[in-house]
């Protein structure tokens, strides 16, 4: 901002400085734990999805939101094939530069498509998520349904292990940067845009991802609320066998709705790579978490996931602020787990659990 | 189904003590007879059969269980620093503090059951790992792990002599061989303990709260404190086998608590069989000893093996089994246990009596006989 700006406006008294910044460090506080919070809703809403029609525990949940993130990886590092092209700007000796084929073919096309590799894989990411949630619920989830729920657990906890060590060995063990677009990849000035003052910049691509799990969110309530198919997926969470009896063939619903939840975690795994370089066990830190979220939410409830998973995002930055870590040491840490174990020694249900679901 | 063919109990716990004692010579065959796998066969051992005091008699599948195993390392590493490199002292009170640490959580825990409880003990595990982390490093010395120095106070042991002690029985060094007995005895101890729980009232009743606890508690029972007895005794298991580690090797750090190591006991008991006696001690021996050979494999050993197929097949072989083995070790452990869950939920133990099952039908030739149809689906 300019001095001249500075000038012509009556400078705010310190204390009222001091309120502005704060409120600044609070809304940012906000933002960041409405995108974590973003994450664990868009996670926990697949788990609950699958626990509440299936009846399953899938463990194996969080591996689908990594291998989402890998979608992107993947396609990352296809586009990016290259080959030694001489650097034709460098004139005293011969040197070499990795070029990619597609900016040797395409030119100022193909480096643009390598830019927006995240938003492609996007697309990329909906049919094999799709193919792989089908495959996973037909080859192994569905000859456990009528398996207790310990073994559910231990089979799909297998499953997530197998998976992050078949990434593991074929992408290594490191974190992979996965840019976002160049043109999306600096700040907003939030304080400009909302009259707040000048201090409070957000990234874009983390603003982006807010709007996209709130989009995906309400996709797959309206999906649920609004078409045939959602009315039948919503009777069978009720009451399973008569949705059967009236001669709809629930299973093969229950497959695409296994589906759609791992396209869900899917793409919140794609939206998450520049955000978080990928890395073969963020599933499993992310997993965890998520069945706090899902359990304070309440088992088998979709507005509970998605409530439960913005407010322990947002108590979770909150925690993290300095000032709140001065009074209680350590509080970023525990919170999460903390708010889980009072809620439910309070609320055995969740914050909506339903009554009947998991009760002993 | 958890009374074996074997009625009397002395002369289990004799096979068991002699074959425990005599380990060194008959796992030779197989090269797992060295003191640093025996120990760890010892410790986690112990671990289990306390995991499965819980888990196998009252159904309770606690994800948290690493949390005690890490308080008792770090009460005995504090043990070595300030009182005495004595492991005696540093065994009781690490077995204490993992009684203690289990009376808070599993209070608390245990107003939940079935996934609650498993999230609740979850979030238990997960707290302390990351307060050791973060706030309690001047307790747990953070990332680096809790260390012994030459500057400990050591208030029992007198003036310390060159460079750091290492701990001792009595002045019995405890290393090696020595090392393993100590842990070896420890684990017939907990063992017999084991064996006196099952056999027992209490036990009784604790499997009873596994198949129906709502019929025990409308019979005017009350299950509550007997769940937390079973609670304690398994936190008080793993916190010895987490001094055992630290009297081994005196060291502690806080990936002792994290959630996979509370996962990997899971697992070993799963794999042995949850509910028996025997059954996570087999499954510990299992998946330590496959991880020492599978861990040491590499590409050239696998060469070696499979250079008697012809030279393009030897190729695809080794580049499949390689995936397997070295760092790809937990592949193999991912896909056996879910092998184990999908195919034999009872563990290796329901595999044993499927295989006498068939066995005696075949030698007998009657398939109607009346056999006891037990641990199905």
């Amino acid at each position: 901002m300019a001095a001249g700006q500075l000038a012509g406006r009556q400078f705010p008294s310190i204390s009222h400085l001091t309120v502005w910044t704060v409120m600044d460090a609070l809304i940012l506080q906000l933002l960041n734990g409405l995108d974590k919070g973003g994450a664990y809703a868009l996670i926990a809403l697949g788990l609950t999805l699958v626990f509440g029609t299936l009846g399953v525990v899938n463990f194996a949940h969080g591996a689908l939101f990594m291998l989402g993130a890998f979608c992107a990886v993947t396609l990352q590092n296809v586009l990016t094939i290259s080959k030694k092209v001489k650097d034709e700007s460098i004139t005293f000796f011969d040197a070499y530069k990795e070029t990619p084929y597609l900016e040797i073919w395409w030119g100022d096309t193909g480096a643009a498509i390598i830019d927006w590799v995240v938003p492609i894989s996007i697309i990329l990411a909906i049919p094999i998520m799709l193919a792989i949630g089908v495959a996973m619920e037909r080859g192994l989830i569905r000859h456990f349904y009528k398996r207790p729920h310990a073994e559910q657990i231990l089979v799909t906890f297998g499953l997530a292990i197998v998976l992050q060590e078949i990434i593991k060995s074929f992408f290594g063990a490191n974190p992979i940067p996965t840019p976002a677009p160049d043109i999306i990849s600096g700040s907003a000035n939030i304080g400009m845009m909302l009259g707040l003052g000048e201090s409070l910049v957000y990234p874009w691509w983390r603003l982006i991802y807010l709007l996209f799990a709130g989009v995906v969110i309400f996709a797959v309530f309206a999906f649920l609320q609004f078409t045939t198919f959602g009315m039948v997926v919503r009777a069978g969470m009720q009451d399973r066998e008569t949705v059967g009896l009236l001669g709809i063939n629930v299973e093969r619903r229950f497959t695409i709705v296994f589906g759609i939840a791992a396209i869900v975690a899917g793409l919140a795994g794609v939206m998450y790579a520049p955000i978080l370089p990928p890395d073969y066990h963020m599933g499993m830190d992310f997993l965890v978490l998520s069945f706090v979220v899902v359990v304070v939410g309440g088992m088998g409830s979709l507005p509970g996931a998605v409530a439960a998973g913005f407010l322990l995002g947002i108590l979770q930055s909150f925690a993290s602020m300095t000032e709140v870590k001065a009074i209680l040491p350590g509080i970023d840490q525990i919170i999460i787990y903390l708010v889980a174990v009072v809620i439910l020694l309070t609320r055995p249900r969740g914050l909506m659990g339903r009554k009947g679901v998991m009760e002993d | 189904m958890t009374t074996p063919a074997i009625r009397n109990d002395w002369a289990v716990m004799a096979i068991f003590t002699v074959a425990v004692l005599t380990a060194p010579l008959w796992l030779a065959p197989i090269g797992a007879n060295y003191p640093d796998l025996l120990q760890k066969f010892a410790i986690f051992g112990i671990f289990a059969i306390g995991f499965n005091i819980l888990f196998g008699l009252t159904g309770y599948l606690s994800f948290g269980h690493a949390v005690f195993l890490g308080v008792g390392s770090y009460t005995a590493v504090w043990s070595f620093k300030l009182l005495t490199m004595n492991v005696i002292p540093a065994v009781i009170l690490g077995t204490v503090m993992g009684g203690v640490f289990a009376v808070l959580i599993g209070y608390v825990s245990l107003r939940r059951s079935g996934i609650y409880f498993s999230i609740l003990t979850l979030a238990f595990a997960q707290m302390s790992y990351n307060l050791a982390y973060s706030v309690l490093t001047p307790i747990t010395n953070g990332e680096t792990g809790l260390q012994l120095t030459q500057q400990d106070p050591r208030i029992l042991d007198g003036p310390a002599g060159e460079g750091l002690p290492s701990t001792t029985l009595f002045g019995l060094e405890m290393s090696g061989y020595s090392g393993f007995y100590f842990c070896a005895v420890m684990l017939i101890l907990a063992f017999y303990i084991s064996l006196r729980i099952f056999r027992s009232p209490f036990g009784l009743k604790l499997q009873a709260i596994k198949s129906n606890q709502t019929r025990m508690k409308y019979t005017g029972f009350n299950t509550k404190p007997y769940l937390l007895v079973a609670f304690v005794i398994s936190g008080m298991f793993a916190g010895l086998a987490g001094s055992l580690m630290a009297v081994t090797d005196p060291l502690a750090g806080a990936e002792r608590m994290q959630w996979t190591a509370s996962g990997e006991v899971v697992l070993m008991t799963i794999l042995g069989g949850t509910g028996t006696l025997i059954g996570p001690l087999l499954g510990v021996g299992i998946i330590k000893y496959f991880e020492n050979i599978f861990s040491a494999l590499n590409e050239a050993t696998l060469h070696a093996f499979f250079s008697f197929m012809p030279d393009w097949l030897a190729n695809v072989m080794v580049a499949i089994s390689s995936q397997f083995v070295g760092e790809g070790w937990h592949l193999t452990l991912g896909v056996l246990f879910m092998l184990v869950v999908i195919f034999l939920p009872g563990g290796v133990m329901e595999g044993i009596r499927r295989m006498t099952a068939a066995v005696r039908n075949l030698s007998k030739q009657k398939p109607t006989e009346l056999e006891p149809k037990e641990a199905e689906g």
